[in-house]
């Protein structure tokens, strides 16, 4: 264990004592205890910035289990430290949020701040893992530790609704990339990422490439909320705003995005992998800013609006990957999208932090995150309006704030990934910047909508569950505060960041295409001519503006009354009909009759036995080896067979107990024929006991109701029965004939042999049951013991009324 | 088995012979085995049929006087036959249930062969019987 893994490991080891810390200093808020952790991790992380700075990595290797390639291996490179540095510095400002948001005595600390931590260390340890089993075990412990906290107001019925929803999504999601995961390791023989990156040909040339690639995708799509598995998200709001702000803009949504980079080098370069990552993230790009605007819940837009800016990544990080497919000197010209996609992927977890707390703080001092009851609070908070104004800026993409920079490089991306005229893309290229710029008008649009309908306009103050407004305490501004003096300095300083963090993340997700010692040109700035990334721009501003200033026509519209996504109604009516159909399935196969249990049994017997016969042609007949047959013996057998038959159609018990006894006593005689006296005289006594015992309980049954069988149920059992014989009869013919075409002789001339000399008794029967097989005899004699107990306490123990076990 | 009717003289004068020689004939079942049809199994049932034609004859009351033991306790005893003669042939380091015999010259009887299957026998032997009596007389007196 180096440090590298008691600093990942740390928060859940945290956890373990905030139950304690919870209860024996009540005084103090448990979040100042938590604050401490993510802060010390924050600077530990910081110090391997000169280490990737440099291309340098760190690896850590700890061995798990070692005989199956499952290790500890922890990885530093640009990449995962960019995600760490993210993961502990939001987590400082979320728990320091958290700490004013949640100062109600009622609130149960000690699970939020338990659940917090798992979180923590759970994301970290998916950014940091390079074995991808252990990558996947953190990451089902993100899964799970988000749904405790979506859930953390359990008595609440969304909640449980939302974080039910979230589970199954992200699970789903998790077992596919499991399996993904698997045909990685079927194909290269290896869990290490490095190691798959190093013998990335054995993936690239394998007929599993696809199957794998999707399977991971499939993982990472429903983790960071791709369309359709976008749904979860809006519903994860039910969560505490400071989770909100921390899992569900920051860091877990950003999980699927990790993977998709993380695994770019194994699976980038071709036009299956462009184009599904490149689609997925511009329909939910559009889709999920659609959405947005429809939306009336702060929380509800800012969730849709998180949805559509990751399906912005994504997409930048679908059309980098291009830059794989060209291995001359010029595909540095391709990596604008990469470098788009690291860029927002920072400033979104700042503006976005910053917003879910300014809306957390709106519902704090409001009562009310509804937009329809908000309005007129610039003048009683007006801090809580700058953070917005300028979060809401950032968004929107208004200079000179950072979003509009990383918006302008996402046009770019867009415009050169059109041009690239590869992957069919001198055909539908076109579409890409089209997609691009409509869905950067509704991101305008929404952003908007919150600012002025919830800052400006009238106070109404009778919608709201205040008697007055004021600004937030200042503890919970700070954060805040902090997060859009970065949307600020980046915006003002985008270079600052350029070589330190952006350049080695990029190097980690297109590790190759430079030459030793080289650098990715990161230089963004402010202007860069008249181009046309510069009109789309201009064009968002105008229409955004437009489109806000005639809302008042189209608000009337259906599309803006109603705010359900279409895909919440396709999962709930599939939730619902699973659980119906399963219950339909059941119901039809588990009646709860006997009879129905029995045909199913003899039929799947009488189906499997006889498919097997006819596949491996067993059937076989063979009159050799057969003994002559006595005229006598016809007569018992017909005796026999008489007596059987006439069972089904007795309606009285007494007689049905007495044909069944003369049965017996005409398989005595077969065995007096057969020369087995032993067995014939058993036989005798066990009919004539068993007869008495048949007698004796069914004097109390009631008398044989005359059957009231549909006639189809006659037919079916008849069916059943004549085949279960049928069946039978063939598999002993063909054994019998089969058994004595093997020619192996019986072991009895073993026993007729030796009865006398070893045991010495001339009853052979008796013989082989007390000395050669005396043990079968001891337990059957156990069973005859246990059976009569079972009798006794079935009848002597049996409950009174009223008594249960 | 309901309660016997008070006048069953002939039955019950019949019975108390037959049932001396079906038990003289199940002893002679259980002891014969060896060598001939029999054993302990069967030997045992025929054994329970005896007591149970005392139990046709007679009322349980009387039964339970002349036979003052519980059936069910002969299952355990059984068991502890059958089990035991297995333990046994441990102790004298052979595998488990390892059946010896010899012959040994009694008086009057001559040579004869003693073998530890038959205390194994008999451990069926009393399963058997207790086995079945119990669960006959437990249904028969369930009505009480």
């Amino acid at each position: 264990m180096t440090l590298l893994h008691w600093a990942t490991i740390s928060p859940f080891l945290l956890a373990i004592f905030i139950p304690l810390l919870y209860k024996y200093f009540r005084k103090i808020h448990t979040g100042w205890f938590v604050l401490i952790l993510p802060l010390v991790l924050f600077i530990y992380y910081l110090n391997y910035l000169p280490v990737t700075r440099d291309g340098g990595t760190v690896m850590e290797y700890v061995p798990w289990v070692p005989s199956l390639g499952i290790n500890i291996d922890l990885y530093v490179d640009g990449l995962s430290l960019l995600f760490a540095l993210l993961i502990t510095g939001i987590g400082v400002l979320v728990v320091l949020y958290s700490i004013y948001y949640l100062a109600d005595k009622k609130e149960r600390l000690n699970n939020f701040y338990v659940y917090l931590l798992l979180f923590m260390g759970a994301m970290l340890g998916v950014v940091l893992s390079d074995n991808l089993i252990v990558l996947y075990v953190f990451w089902e412990a993100t899964s799970i530790s988000s749904a405790l906290l979506i859930s953390y107001w359990f008595h609440r019925e969304k909640s449980i609704y939302g974080a039910q929803k979230s589970m199954f999504i992200t699970v789903f999601g998790g077992l596919s990339m499991l399996g993904g995961f698997s045909l990685i390791y079927v194909m290269t023989g290896t869990f290490s990422i490095r190691e798959i990156i190093a013998n990335v040909d054995l993936v690239t040339a394998s007929s599993l490439f696809i199957p794998a690639m999707l399977l991971v995708l499939l993982g990472a799509f429903t983790k960071s909320a791709q369309f359709p598995f976008h749904i979860w998200l809006p519903d994860a709001m039910e969560a505490p705003t400071p989770v909100s702000a921390y899992l569900h803009s920051a860091t877990m949504v950003k999980a699927g995005i990790y993977l998709v980079a993380r695994v770019t080098p194994i699976f980038g370069g071709g036009a299956a992998w462009f184009w599904i990552i490149t689609l997925a993230g511009l329909t939910t790009l559009i889709w999920g800013s659609l959405q947005a605007v429809r939306q009336k819940d702060l929380k509800s837009i800012l969730a849709f609006s998180t949805v559509s800016q990751l399906g912005m990544i994504m997409s930048l990080l679908g059309a980098g990957s291009a830059a794989y497919y060209f291995n001359d000197g010029d595909n540095l010209l391709y990596t604008t999208a990469i470098l788009a996609a690291v860029f927002h992927l920072i400033n979104h977890a700042t503006f976005k932090g910053s917003l879910f707390m300014a809306a957390g703080i709106v519902d704090h001092q409001t009562g009310t995150r509804d937009i329809r009851k908000l309005g007129g609070l610039m003048t009683f908070m007006p801090i809580t309006a700058t953070i917005s104004l300028f979060g809401l800026a950032a968004m929107a993409g208004i200079p000179p704030l950072n979003g509009f920079l990383s918006k302008e490089l996402f046009f770019t991306g867009m415009v050169q990934a059109s041009q690239y005229g590869i992957f069919n893309l001198d055909t539908w290229g076109m579409f890409l910047p089209i997609i691009a710029w409509i869905a950067s008008i509704f991101t305008f649009l929404y952003c908007a909508i919150i600012f002025f309908k919830t800052f400006r306009g009238k106070l109404q103050l009778e919608k709201l569950n205040v008697s007055k407004v004021r600004e937030a305490p200042f503890g919970m501004l700070i954060s805040p505060i902090i997060l859009i003096t970065l949307v600020i300095v980046f915006g003002l300083f985008p270079n600052i960041l350029a070589y330190s963090i952006i350049d080695p993340a990029m190097q980690s997700i297109l590790p190759g295409i430079l030459s030793v010692g080289e650098r990715f040109e990161v230089n963004i700035t402010h202007w860069h001519g008249f181009n046309l990334e510069l009109w789309m721009t201009l064009g968002v501003f105008l229409i955004g503006i437009l489109l806000y200033r005639t809302m008042n026509r189209w608000s009337k519209l259906g599309f803006y009354r109603s705010e359900q996504d279409i895909f919440n109604y396709v999962y709930d009516q599939g939730y619902d009909g699973l659980i119906k159909g399963s219950q339909v399935i059941t119901r039809a196969q588990i009646t709860g009759r006997l009879r129905d249990y029995f045909v199913y049994m003899c039929v799947f017997m009488v189906l499997l036995i006889f498919y097997t016969m006819f596949k491996y042609d067993g059937f076989m007949l063979s009159t050799d080896n057969l003994s002559p047959i006595e005229p006598y013996m016809w007569l018992v057998l017909i005796a026999f067979v008489a007596s059987i038959v006439a069972v089904p159609f007795i309606n009285n018990r007494m007689t049905a107990i007495i044909v069944t006894g003369a049965a017996g006593y005409l398989v005595a005689i077969m065995f007096t024929i057969f020369r087995a006296p032993d067995l014939a005289l058993t036989q005798l006594l066990i009919e004539t006991v068993s007869v008495i015992l048949f007698m004796l309980v069914f004097v109390h049954l009631p008398k044989l109701k005359k059957d009231k069988i549909k006639p189809s149920t006659k037919i079916v059992n008849l069916i059943v029965s004549v085949s279960v014989g049928v069946m039978m009869t063939l598999v002993s013919i063909s054994a019998f004939a089969f058994g004595s075409e093997t020619g192996f002789s019986s072991i009895r001339e073993y026993f007729i042999e030796n009865s006398k000399a070893l045991a010495g008794g001339y009853n052979i029967v008796n013989v082989i049951l007390v000395d050669f097989r005396g043990l079968d005899t001891m337990l059957e004699i156990l069973v005859l013991a246990i059976a009569a107990l079972g009798v006794i306490s079935f009848i002597k123990l049996r409950l009174k009324e009223g008594e249960d076990v | 088995m309901r309660k016997s009717p008070a006048n069953n003289m002939m039955l019950q004068t019949a019975m108390r012979y037959i049932t001396i020689i079906v038990f003289a004939f199940s002893f002679y079942l259980f002891f014969a085995g060896h060598n001939s049809p029999g054993g302990g199994f069967i030997g045992g049932l025929m054994t329970a049929s005896a007591f149970l034609i005392l139990y046709l004859a007679f009322d349980k009351k009387i039964m339970k006087k002349v036979i003052p033991f519980d059936f069910t306790v002969l299952i355990g005893i059984g068991l502890l036959f059958g089990v035991g003669t297995g333990i046994a042939s441990m102790l004298f380091d052979y595998p488990f249930l390892t059946q010896f015999f010899d012959y040994f010259p009694i008086p009057f009887f001559g040579d004869v062969e003693l073998t530890t299957a038959l205390s194994f026998d008999l451990g069926v032997y009393l399963v058997v019987v207790g086995a079945a009596m119990s669960i006959i007389l437990v249904i028969a007196g369930d009505d009480e």
